[in-house]
């Protein structure tokens, strides 16, 4: 089966970066921080596919460039280097510009105008964060959050978005009968719900989860787990799932990457990772969960 | 069917300076379609190494395990990529663990159904039917089909285990001491639908502490020591 995205090389560097940045960095200086200019290599040299129907997770240490990834292929971070293509099967309905005649796959998307890149997202993808703050206007009616994002891939009609709305929220277990109060007014896990529901909204085929059950109590974590293993079988998404949790990730992922100081140190089956990793720093992981 | 040709698994642990560790060396055998292959040994000799380097939850460190796949062809489990794996496993192959690694809030018939339906492309109806039917088969009263695995008897999870690993017909059934926290009765059930399970085509490799039950529902044992 052919891969959805294709990622090669993928790097983030902040700050001037010299010559000598890839060479002083990475898991085996232990760090990201280049001694002899000061930058930050969040990301350095990442290859791996996205496959359809598929979760992906994303380990590693806080510092180890997870949730830059992520930014870097939400478009909300330009990446210092590197590609990002989509099967021609998910876009060349919207940006047939983006194929040259009969490819597979796009050109590097990372080189897309912001227009082109706001219509990929607004088509194609979904994202959850941690931090409910970042995902959702917390003063705005829940309602509308949900027809924000759909205002934003297309839709014009007001009582279609509050349909879609509705049948979002119940799907994500939030009474309907609340969808005008704003997010503010909900505990973490709804307001987590909320977040899943928006980005659902535009039926995206990639969906992007950053710690999404970090900060949750159990009951709660649990029943948002559910949800996601419940959408993924139901909307067949792909999902890119970011978590130092490995429970987590053992729930939700059938494959595993481990990144380590912007690198990715090992990927394989998820069942193999945690029971034989092969790199140092995958052991020292898997040997710290409790 | 599948032959497994001097397999070696070697764990090297690296935080604990760079210590190596055998785990298996030159295991070969050869098991025919529908056969059933019992692995004995001493406890450490290696048996569930064997197993998890088939299923690919450990990668293997030197050897193959050819493996003729109906939806792949001749593959060598030892190397092939993640994907193809993933592919096997959801397709053809199946693996019963000592333990129940269970999903929080999935209740007992969901588990068992699950497998059914997503790998067997059948009605949700006809997946519950049979699903049930299993579940009555071991013995699992039908209080319990709701509620959550994670509370029940060390016994009662086996069998919900047995259940969902068996539920979709597998092509191939990896069988990691099945019936260890098992009682007799609940012993000759498992063995019942292992036996039917086989007239259907499963082939098999199994551990079995028992010596006696290892020579009973087995064809050919290969010892590892």
């Amino acid at each position: 089966m052919d891969s959805l995205i294709r990622i090669r090389h993928l790097s983030k560097r902040f700050g001037p970066g010299c010559d000598r940045c890839l060479a002083s960095t990475g898991p085996e200086h232990d760090t990201n921080l280049c001694r002899h200019c000061g930058s930050v290599t969040a990301c350095n040299d990442l290859s791996f596919d996205l496959f359809p129907d598929e979760a992906l997770g994303v380990v590693g240490e806080s510092g180890s460039g997870k949730s830059t990834l992520v930014r870097l292929m939400h478009f909300e971070w330009e990446a210092s280097g590197g590609s990002m293509e989509v099967h021609r099967s998910c876009a060349a309905g919207f940006l047939p510009e983006l194929f040259a005649d009969n490819a597979e796959y796009s050109s590097n998307l990372l080189g897309l105008s912001h227009f082109q890149k706001r219509q990929m997202r607004n088509a194609l993808m979904g994202i959850v964060y941690q931090n409910p703050h970042l995902g959702l206007r917390m003063q705005v009616s829940s309602g509308g959050n949900i027809a924000e994002r759909l205002l934003g891939a297309g839709w014009r009609n007001i009582a279609n978005m509050r349909q879609r709305a509705a049948e979002l929220l119940e799907r994500t277990e939030i009474p309907v009968q609340r969808m005008d109060e704003p997010p503010c007014n909900f505990s973490g896990g709804m307001q987590q719900r909320v977040q899943i529901a928006k980005a659902l909204s535009n039926n995206p085929l990639i969906l992007f989860l950053d710690e999404v059950t970090t900060g949750l109590d159990l009951s709660v974590q649990a029943r948002v787990l559910d949800l996601i293993r419940n959408l993924r079988s139901e909307f067949k998404l792909s999902m890119l799932v970011v978590s130092h949790d490995l429970g987590v990730i053992n729930l939700l992922c059938q494959r595993t990457m481990v990144l380590k100081s912007g690198h990715v140190v090992e990927q394989g089956l998820t069942d193999q990772i945690l029971q034989d990793p092969q790199h140092r720093y995958s052991q020292l992981l898997v040997a710290s969960q409790l | 069917m599948i032959s497994v040709e001097n397999l070696s698994k070697y764990f090297t642990l690296h935080i604990l300076g760079e210590k190596r560790i055998e785990a298996c060396r030159d295991v070969s055998f050869r098991v025919p379609p529908g056969g059933f292959l019992g692995l004995a040994g001493p406890s450490g000799a290696g048996k569930s190494t064997v197993l998890k380097c088939l299923y690919r939850t450990y990668l293997a460190t030197g050897g193959a395990i050819r493996y003729d796949s109906a939806a792949l062809g001749p593959v060598d489990l030892a190397t092939l990529p993640d994907r193809a794996v993933i592919d096997i496993r959801h397709r053809e192959m199946g693996y019963v663990s000592q333990f129940l690694k269970v999903i929080p809030r999935v209740s007992a018939l969901d588990v068992v159904m699950e497998p059914i339906l997503t790998r067997n492309g059948v009605s949700r109806e006809t997946a519950r039917e049979r699903a049930i039917h299993l579940l009555e088969q071991l013995r699992i009263p039908e209080h319990l089909f709701d509620a959550y695995p994670a509370t029940f008897s060390g016994g009662e999870q086996q069998r919900i285990n047995i259940a969902r690993a068996v539920s979709w017909k597998p092509r191939l059934l990896l069988l990691d001491e099945p019936t260890a926290s098992l009682d007799k009765d609940s012993v000759g059930i498992v063995l019942d639908i292992l036996r039917e399970l086989r007239e259907e085509g499963t082939t098999m490799i199994g551990i079995f502490h028992d010596t006696a039950l290892l020579q009973s529902v087995t064809d050919s044992v290969y010892t590892i020591c």
